[in-house]
């Protein structure tokens, strides 16, 4: 995994990796969804056009998580019944992965974490109920499926072959958050914190016409 | 270019649509991040997320209200700039009654969205709340914690939109109901919606017209607000506390000059002399003066003591202190009478033997007294009466006199905040407790 360039296998183009823990990313110029494979990449499909997106974040935003920086890498779109929210893929200078959700301008970020008890059971999910993880009481608050829109750049894992997620987001009273992810089996656990967007101290944003740059 | 060098994104002005409903132009302020807007002619419900622009739904608007900040226009709240971009008026039922309010929708790309809400013309600007207030007991009632606040139960109530124009977060809908619930901590306030899906909690902070004004710039006149609102701050705020804090520290300052002055006090003895009073000599040129004597200070107090042999009988002084110097009097008559005996429910007394006055602000000098005495004359034994002048004692009554008045403005002040915050609960759930006499508050 010492390549940090490649060549699109569809259009020739440089495909450049700025996390070496990538293992999916999308060719800039085609859209060819390309996953690691040994040293070569292989071109598993297209990734779809991006939605009417107006996220002021875009891949190479640069920001602050408490005091330690980030640059957005890549992302996932996902469309749920108000519309579409970003999963943005973060890349810490540690070199530590994490995800920065940006649902209409509300923002979280989040870390994939391991389950220090049992999450509820898929089917019993009930909105106000309460799960302990790491020694936070979390209560549930929305359960949303969602489908896979689209994604952009580099990812920890491949995308190309899912389609529906299933959601179940928990809250606290301290604003830290938790999102169990139950469209995978074993279930994935992120846990995060909202975040002030003027905490997060984000540079080279988009650009609004009509509006003061940030 | 170099696909490794930071793309420099650009977002156009979004341009105007066709409503699929009936055609008329709509302005789109924040496509992409709005779900739903609201077609000015006819009211459809337009899914803004959906590139078609599909129809969720249409409703005759029961009303058409203009909004007091028109739509599109921007301004500056919490230092960041905001653009009204959608506008709804709900309201609640209440005894058959309806109490509308209206809602604007505010919007900048880079911080999401607010809300301003305005109730008789008390604002609020209200931000979604992604953490969960806790619940928590005030007073016995419901009340929920937020960071370092305390928030408690106000109202709980069915909420209909009446009227809804321009661009929304949500695919708001002319009808929609959701169950509202408001706590108060002023000048904040917590806000639950509920609805089959989900609960979602928002925080308000009372703003005045005139801040809403000045910041959009709004050209009509700024109504003033009418009543008090729930989460409206008192002017009392804090004031309570404060009078009551200022009467304690007035009262330790009054304590300490009554012992400053209780010890330092001259208390001096200018006079002292029994007189014998003969009640047969009593006809006649009565009047006898006393020899002279000295008042030390200027303008200081002089206590008169009078102690008198009186059983079952009385005596009356007029008395005149008389300054030796300048000829000024200062006339004062003092009776002392002490009765005793026993009836049927036992032994009484009536009156004393002794009798004391205070004289304020006698000029220093040379005095002496003139006295007339008078008793009855039918008496046969003689009466001795000592009279003793004090100059220089210590005074309380004063004191207590201004640590009574100093109640005055804590009670009044305390008065005041208890009517503010009556007249503020009196539009809450709690209204009949807290002005029957039953109450609990």
């Amino acid at each position: 995994m010492s390549t940090r360039n490649a060549i699109c296998p569809n259009c020739g183009a440089e495909v450049r990796f700025r996390w070496s823990g990538a293992v999916q990313t999308t060719c800039e110029y085609c859209k060819s969804i390309l996953v690691r494979n040994d040293l070569n990449l292989a071109l598993v499909g297209k990734a779809a056009d991006l939605p009417i997106d107006i996220s002021p974040i875009q891949i190479g935003t640069e920001g602050m998580f408490n005091n330690k920086a980030f640059q957005v890498i890549g992302r996932i779109v996902y469309r749920y019944d108000l519309g579409t929210w970003n999963e943005w893929h973060l890349m810490f200078t540690d070199g530590s992965s994490g995800w920065l959700s940006d649902a209409q301008a509300e923002y979280a970020v989040s870390f994939a974490n391991s389950f220090t008890d049992a999450p509820p059971d898929a089917g019993g999910l009930q909105r106000g109920m309460m799960m302990v993880q790491h020694n936070v009481p979390l209560y549930l608050t929305v359960i949303s499926h969602a489908l896979y829109e689209t994604t952009e750049g580099e990812l920890p894992f491949t995308s190309y072959d899912k389609e529906k997620c299933y959601f179940a987001d928990f809250r606290t009273n301290d604003g830290r958050f938790a999102t169990v992810d139950y469209s995978e089996n074993p279930p994935l656990l992120f846990l995060g914190q909202f975040a002030e967007f003027s905490s997060l101290q984000l540079k080279n944003l988009k650009e609004f016409e009509g509006w003061p740059t940030v | 270019m170099n696909p490794t060098a930071p793309r420099k994104g650009f977002v156009p002005k979004a341009k105007a649509l066709n409503c699929p409903n009936c055609g008329s132009q709509i302005e789109l302020r924040a496509a992409g991040a709005a779900s739903a807007v609201i077609c000015n002619y006819c009211s459809s419900t337009i899914d803004a997320t959906h590139p078609q622009l599909r129809i969720i739904g249409q409703w005759q608007a029961a009303m058409t209200i203009e909004p007091a900040i028109p739509l599109g226009s921007r301004g500056k709240l919490k230092g960041v700039l905001w653009e009204a971009i959608g506008f709804q008026q709900r309201g609640i039922n209440v005894d058959g009654t309806n109490y509308f309010w209206r809602e604007y929708v505010l919007w900048n790309p880079y911080q999401g969205f607010r809300y301003l809400s305005e109730y008789n013309n008390h604002w609020s600007f209200v931000t979604p709340l992604q953490t969960l207030p806790a619940p928590t007991t005030v007073m016995g009632m419901p009340g929920l914690i937020l960071g370092p606040d305390t928030y408690r139960h106000f109202q709980t109530a069915r909420a209909y939109t009446w009227f809804v124009i321009g661009e929304f977060p949500w695919m708001v809908q002319v009808g929609e109901a959701v169950d509202a619930a408001d706590y108060v901590s002023p000048p904040k306030m917590l806000s639950s919606e509920t609805t089959d899906n989900e609960v979602t909690w928002s925080q308000g902070e009372y703003m005045t017209g005139a801040e809403i004004w000045q910041a959009f710039q709004v050209k009509t006149p700024c109504p003033p607000p009418i009543g008090i609102f729930a989460d409206q701050p008192s002017p009392y705020a804090g004031k309570v506390a404060g009078a009551w804090k200022f009467y304690g520290l007035m009262c330790m300052v009054l304590f300490a000059m009554m012992v400053f002055f209780a010890i330092t006090a001259r208390g001096q003895r200018a006079f002292d002399k029994t007189v014998t009073i003969t009640p047969s000599q009593m006809a006649g040129e009565k009047s006898f003066v006393t020899e002279v004597f000295t008042l030390d200070g200027n303008n200081d107090n002089l206590e008169v003591n009078i102690d008198a042999d009186v059983s079952n009988k009385w005596i009356f002084l007029s008395m005149a202190l008389i300054n030796e110097e300048t000829g000024q009097a200062f006339d004062f008559g003092r009776e002392v009478s002490f009765y005793f005996g026993t009836d049927s429910d036992g032994s009484w007394t009536e009156g004393s033997r002794s009798d004391d006055v205070l004289l304020p602000n006698i000029p220093g000098g040379r005095y002496y007294l003139r006295i007339e005495p008078e008793t009855d004359p039918s008496l046969a034994a003689p009466i001795s009466a000592r009279i003793q002048l004090v100059r220089g004692v210590p005074y309380y009554f004063r004191y207590f006199l201004g640590m009574f008045l100093l109640l005055i403005p804590p009670i009044w002040t305390s008065i005041r905040s208890a009517a503010f915050e009556a007249k503020r609960w009196s539009e809450s759930d709690y209204s009949g407790g807290s002005s029957s006499s039953d109450g609990d508050d």
